[in-house]
């Protein structure tokens, strides 16, 4: 693969308005697929959460997962969108072979949700609105191993390898209207938009919404309009980006390769590109010879869906409140700096804190670990902090912390074990000998009132006169009469003398 | 009387009674099919284990077992209805040896009623046909005359009746595959209310179109048929919640009673044509002249928008089946080609689709994907599925003023094999008279109602109602069956030539 | 459910059939090309009658029988064993079907 010419991103903007557009695939999590009644469940054994339907098998037929029309009702609403008073199924046609009936069972003209908006907050604060021209329903396909060549990848493979598991998992596509005037923050707010409908299907608990794990999916069309000329450009569909790290670079790294052709009087190709999370980069992907002619036609084994006034009431109704409120509301209850919240919405941590409070942290100790230490691990790691460790699991090591268990070094030992996947916190620090002496919570206690008691020793301690702490120690021994190591409170008195503050 | 020539029916009073067991009624269809399906090639497979599962039924029976009115009887299955443990190819070179790993709706109420699947009958590919010659497997012969085509798409299944080998079967119509078989066969079949039987495991050939019925040789016995395999399946999103009555129950009445009298009996001027052959005319008006001195009112309506059913079928069908048969692609199942010198996925997707598909599938599949193709999808499908909504207005206003629609099931009695083979145009216009009613998803019945003169072929009449009045067909069919019957003093099939032992079956007896 | 309305279609050339071939994955040889080419002509020259009656006014009926919101319960059933689902094909590894490479050489 040539390494394609980038033109420097600031002189990009300046020569040209970058126009975006995104296809978000979001999976939802019902208990089985969208018209087969086999499990929602992939990555297991291949080919055994299939039913004759998911292999496409002769005289197999469709039926509608109900659970999966109210999801995507919920989901439209949630949009903003109108919903179809009547909606149909439509067959999109093409060859391929993860695709089991070689079509698709989508939605064309009458999609299930239409006409919506999600107005999304950049770093900055400002507000901005993406239009939603429609949000349907489809089916997912399965999944292709190539096999042979170097590099695993589909072009120089020898065979590819298929499994039917994820076909047929129930999808709703999120299709927007063209966006302009993003200008230079068209990457942050691509990066934006999808955090905030991620937000959106996680809080209606209608998706696992993991990127990493192909639940919620991003395909951003970009373009580039010669500034001035008021013409739009031919755009690229990049598909691939798993995360929403990847989603602000894709965009960063096309307007860079899309100007440089431009500037050079070349043209762009209408086509679809993967992007490449290692490289950072994407590349052409295979030309889809159909693509042009899916002959799409209303799905004779399927019937129209008529939602009703009264279901679509009903499901409005138990909608959770909308993106902008909910962020203020947290923003309060949480105690959050404008800088604070910021941060976390930047971070696009807003769904991790809020679960990691929900198990019981602190609101300042959940930032504070997420958009620090996990932040940190994952920038490293080139991924996404929410897909480094639990909620749970940065709750459960914020409460063994609080508890004297752990000290804030300890901690960050212990959550590199579980990031490395060695379990619990607790199991980490089981395994891993981390933690503090079984009586040290009473002598952390001790040690805690004796340098509150003691502010000048601890002023001295901090300065580095290690010897004051002497009067410290005598002071616990004294408390815990006689019963403490003092070696040990000797090291725990300079611990808690550095982090108390 | 050799057990092969009792209706299901009265084979089934026999089992009930004790007379006969279901082995011995089933050894004797298997052994007639020895006999005569070298000549005839109703059937592409036997099932081997027809006479075990007969044995178990006689067991249960022996045992006290309450069981179902048709139980024990054997059955033959058109080959496009899927069936553990037989193949099911739908007629296809490109399905050949493929074992379904479940069962058609049709067949698990079939099994759960205790017939005996004798076996899967023969087909044109995919269904595409009207007279089994497209079949991947050779054509089946018309037992009248085994020169002639037994219809199709269902004549493997319309021929196994009408030469005695099997005493009911499953047929699938979409444009007329039972009722046209019927028809040139002599025998009984009907197309149900579209909904009214699951079409979970029958090879789709054109979606909106489709639909499993019941083939015989008496209208009783299709009603009893229609009674185990009708009713709503959940596997199938268009399938009805209707409850119906019973068809037997119908079929009965109309056997007895005087369901003429009063009956306003609808006849299509565009159906009563002139073009059709001279024979099927005199008994098609024959059969008119009898039912109005019955009683019934004759009245003649128009359609005027059924001149355009072919058309419109011939657009709508190969549409969906080019969607419908884009899965056999070797990947899954069925066969795979590798073109010379290897390729990729799509080269061995187009070389096994170009070896396995017959001429009539990929011509209709070419068809079906220029009419949905970008551009020209308003002018045809669009088009078409339009004309559908004008036939179906023709439908509900000949029905405001009648009770049942009659016509021809053919315009012709059974033409000679290979007559119309090379004319894809003149084979599509056999259908003139059934496809109306698969376009507006109504019930059809085929039943003969005597020979043509000039050829002594038989002739079969076309019995419409509205959608979801399927008991009009069997009440009125039964009716005219035994008027007609009580008129020649026996049953049509009963004047159909003896098929004698064909050679194959002498040669393995070692008589050459 | 196009929107646009190219040419209609009175010139079925043996390019407009190679293409669908194409679109429908099936290998034709020249001989079947040109066969197809005729009759595919007379097909269409003939079911084109459609649009004498299929004027704006008429609404598509696309199901004989109109029904609406049928569905499934969100509820687990049956599935395939893996010796089923892998039965029928010609290729496999023993858990995954196996085909041919999907791209050619040169792409």
């Amino acid at each position: 693969m040539a390494k394609a010419e980038l033109m420097d991103f600031d002189k990009a903007l300046e020569l040209f308005e970058p126009v975006l557009g995104f296809e978000v695939h979001v999976e939802l999590n019902t208990k089985t697929k969208m018209f087969s009644d086999a499990p929602n469940f992939f990555g297991g054994e291949p080919n055994t959460n299939i039913t004759p339907l998911d292999l496409g098998l002769p005289g197999s037929l469709p039926v509608v997962n109900e659970q999966a029309v109210r999801y995507s009702i919920s989901l439209g609403l949630a949009l903003g969108c109108s919903i179809a008073e009547s909606s149909r199924f439509a067959r999109k046609n093409y060859y391929y072979p993860d695709t089991p009936k070689n079509y698709q069972i989508s939605q064309f003209d009458e999609p299930i949700a239409y006409d919506g908006n999600v107005e999304v907050e950049l770093a900055d604060g400002r507000k901005f609105q993406i239009s939603i021209e429609r949000a349907h329903m489809e089916e997912d396909a399965g999944k292709l191993t190539h096999i042979g060549g170097s590099t695993g990848r589909i072009q120089g493979a020898d065979y590819s390898l298929v499994d039917y598991n994820r076909a047929g998992v129930p999808l709703v596509e999120i299709v927007t209207n063209m966006i302009f005037g993003a200008e230079k923050d068209a990457p942050e707010l691509a990066k934006a938009y999808v955090s905030a409908i991620r937000d959106i299907v996680v809080s209606l608990g209608i998706s696992d919404a993991k990127m990493e794990r192909g639940n919620l999916r991003c395909d951003a069309n970009i373009s580039l309009s010669p500034r001035g000329s008021g013409k739009l450009g031919t755009r690229t569909e990049t598909k691939n980006v798993n995360s929403l790290r990847s989603v602000e670079r894709a965009i960063r790294y096309e307007i860079q390769r899309q100007a440089a052709i431009l500037a050079k009087g070349g043209t762009i190709l209408q086509e679809t590109r993967h992007w490449h999370e290692d490289t950072g980069v994407t590349s052409a992907g295979r030309p889809k010879s159909d693509a042009d002619d899916y002959r799409y036609f209303p799905e004779p084994d399927l019937l129209p869906v008529v939602p009703g006034a009264e279901l679509i009431e009903q499901l409005r109704l138990a909608l959770p409140e909308a993106p902008a409120i909910r962020r203020r509301r947290l923003k309060e209850a949480w105690s959050f700096t404008d800088l604070e919240f910021q941060d976390v919405l930047n971070s696009g941590l807003l769904v991790e804190v809020e679960e990691t409070v929900a198990a019981g942290a602190s609101a300042q100790s959940a930032r504070k670990w997420w958009t620090g230490e996990i932040a940190r691990l994952a920038n490293i790691a080139g991924v996404d902090a929410s897909t480094l460790v639990s909620p749970l699991h940065v709750s459960e090591l914020i409460a063994l912390i609080e508890s004297g268990d752990l000290t804030d070094r300890l901690a960050r030992q212990v959550l590199e074990g579980v990031v490395a996947g060695e379990g619990a916190p607790h199991e980490v620090v089981d395994a891993r000998g981390l933690k503090v002496v079984s009586d040290d919570g009473a002598l952390i206690a001790a040690i805690d009132e004796a340098l509150a008691a003691q502010p000048d020793v601890l002023a001295k301690i901090r300065d580095g006169k290690v010897q004051a702490a002497g009067a410290v120690i005598g002071a616990v021994m004294k408390a815990m009469r006689g019963s403490a190591d003092a070696a040990r409170v000797r090291e725990l008195v300079l611990e808690r003398a550095a982090v108390t503050e | 009387m050799s057990l092969i020539y009792l209706s299901a029916a009265e084979l089934s009073a026999k089992l009930g009674s004790g007379e006969v067991s279901s082995v011995e009624a089933t050894q004797a269809h298997l052994d007639r099919i020895t006999a005569v399906d070298g000549d005839v090639h109703a059937f592409l497979h036997i099932n081997a284990e027809a006479l075990k599962t007969a044995a178990d039924v006689d067991a249960r029976r022996a045992a006290g077992e309450q069981l179902g009115e048709l139980a024990g009887v054997p059955i033959a299955i058109k080959d496009v209805l899927c069936t553990i443990g037989m193949p099911s190819t739908a007629g296809s070179r490109i399905l050949e040896g493929w074992i379904p790993p479940y069962d058609a709706t049709v067949v698990s109420r079939l099994r759960a009623a205790n017939l005996i699947p004798l076996g899967k009958t023969n087909m044109d590919e995919f269904a595409m046909g009207s007279s089994t010659e497209h079949s991947a497997y050779g054509p089946t012969h018309n037992p009248w005359d085994l020169e002639r085509i037994p219809g199709g798409s269902g004549g493997g299944s319309a021929a196994a009746v009408a030469a005695f080998e099997a005493p009911i079967a499953l047929g699938s119509d979409t444009g007329g595959s039972i009722r046209q078989p019927a028809a040139v066969t002599g025998s009984v079949g009907v197309k149900p209310t579209y909904g009214s039987v699951s079409r979970y495991g029958a090879i789709a050939l054109a979606s909106s179109l489709d639909q499993v019925g019941p083939v015989s040789r008496t209208v009783l016995d299709s009603a009893l048929v229609h009674d185990i395999i009708g009713g709503h399946d959940p596997r199938d999103s268009t399938s009805l919640k209707d409850t119906w009555p019973s068809f037997a129950a119908a079929a009965r009445a109309g056997a007895t009673a005087e369901s003429l009298k009063g009956l306003r009996v609808g006849v299509v001027k565009q159906l009563d044509a002139p073009g059709f052959q001279d024979g099927v005319k005199l008994r098609f008006h024959e059969s008119l002249a009898m039912m109005e001195e019955a009683g019934a009112e004759i009245v003649e309506v128009s359609a005027p928008n059924f001149e355009y059913a072919v058309a419109a079928y011939y657009l709508i069908l190969p549409a969906e089946a080019s969607s419908n048969l884009a899965r056999f692609d070797s990947v899954r199942f069925g066969l795979r080609v590798n073109p010379a010198g290897g390729g990729t996925v799509e080269d061995v997707m187009a070389a096994t689709r170009g070896a396995g598909f017959g001429a009539e599938v990929k011509r209709r599949i070419i068809l079906g994907t220029y009419a949905l193709s970008a551009g020209y999808y308003d002018e045809y499908y669009g088009s078409a599925q339009k004309v559908r909504t004008l036939i179906q207005r023709d439908f509900d206003a000949a029905f405001a003023q009648v009770d049942v629609l009659v016509s021809p099931s053919a315009p012709t009695t059974a033409f000679k094999l290979g007559e119309k083979i090379d004319d894809p145009l003149a084979m599509y216009l056999n259908d003139v008279t059934t496809i109306p009613a698969n376009l507006a998803g109504i019930p059809g019945m085929g039943l003969p109602i005597g020979l043509a003169p000039e050829d002594g072929l038989p002739v079969g009449l076309q019995i419409m109602a509205p959608a979801r009045a399927d008991d009009r067909l069997y009440k009125l069919g039964a009716t005219l069956e035994r008027m007609l019957e009580e008129k020649w003093g026996h049953t049509l099939l009963s004047q159909a030539p003896n098929l004698t032992p064909t050679e194959m079956f002498a040669a393995s007896e070692g008589a050459v | 459910m196009s929107e646009s309305h190219p040419e209609p279609a009175d010139g079925i050339t043996a390019d407009v059939v190679r293409h669908l071939a194409g679109l429908s994955r099936i290998a034709l040889s020249d001989d079947e090309i040109g066969k197809l080419t005729g009759e595919l002509g007379a097909i269409l020259e003939n079911v084109a009658k459609v649009n004498e009656v299929a004027t704006p006014d008429v609404p598509a009926t696309s199901h004989p029988i109109p029904l609406t919101n049928v569905y499934r319960p969100d509820v687990p059933g049956e599935t395939l064993t893996l010796e089923q689902a892998l039965a029928g094909a010609p290729e496999h590894d023993g858990s995954r079907f196996k085909v041919s490479a999907i791209l050619g050489e040169e792409q």
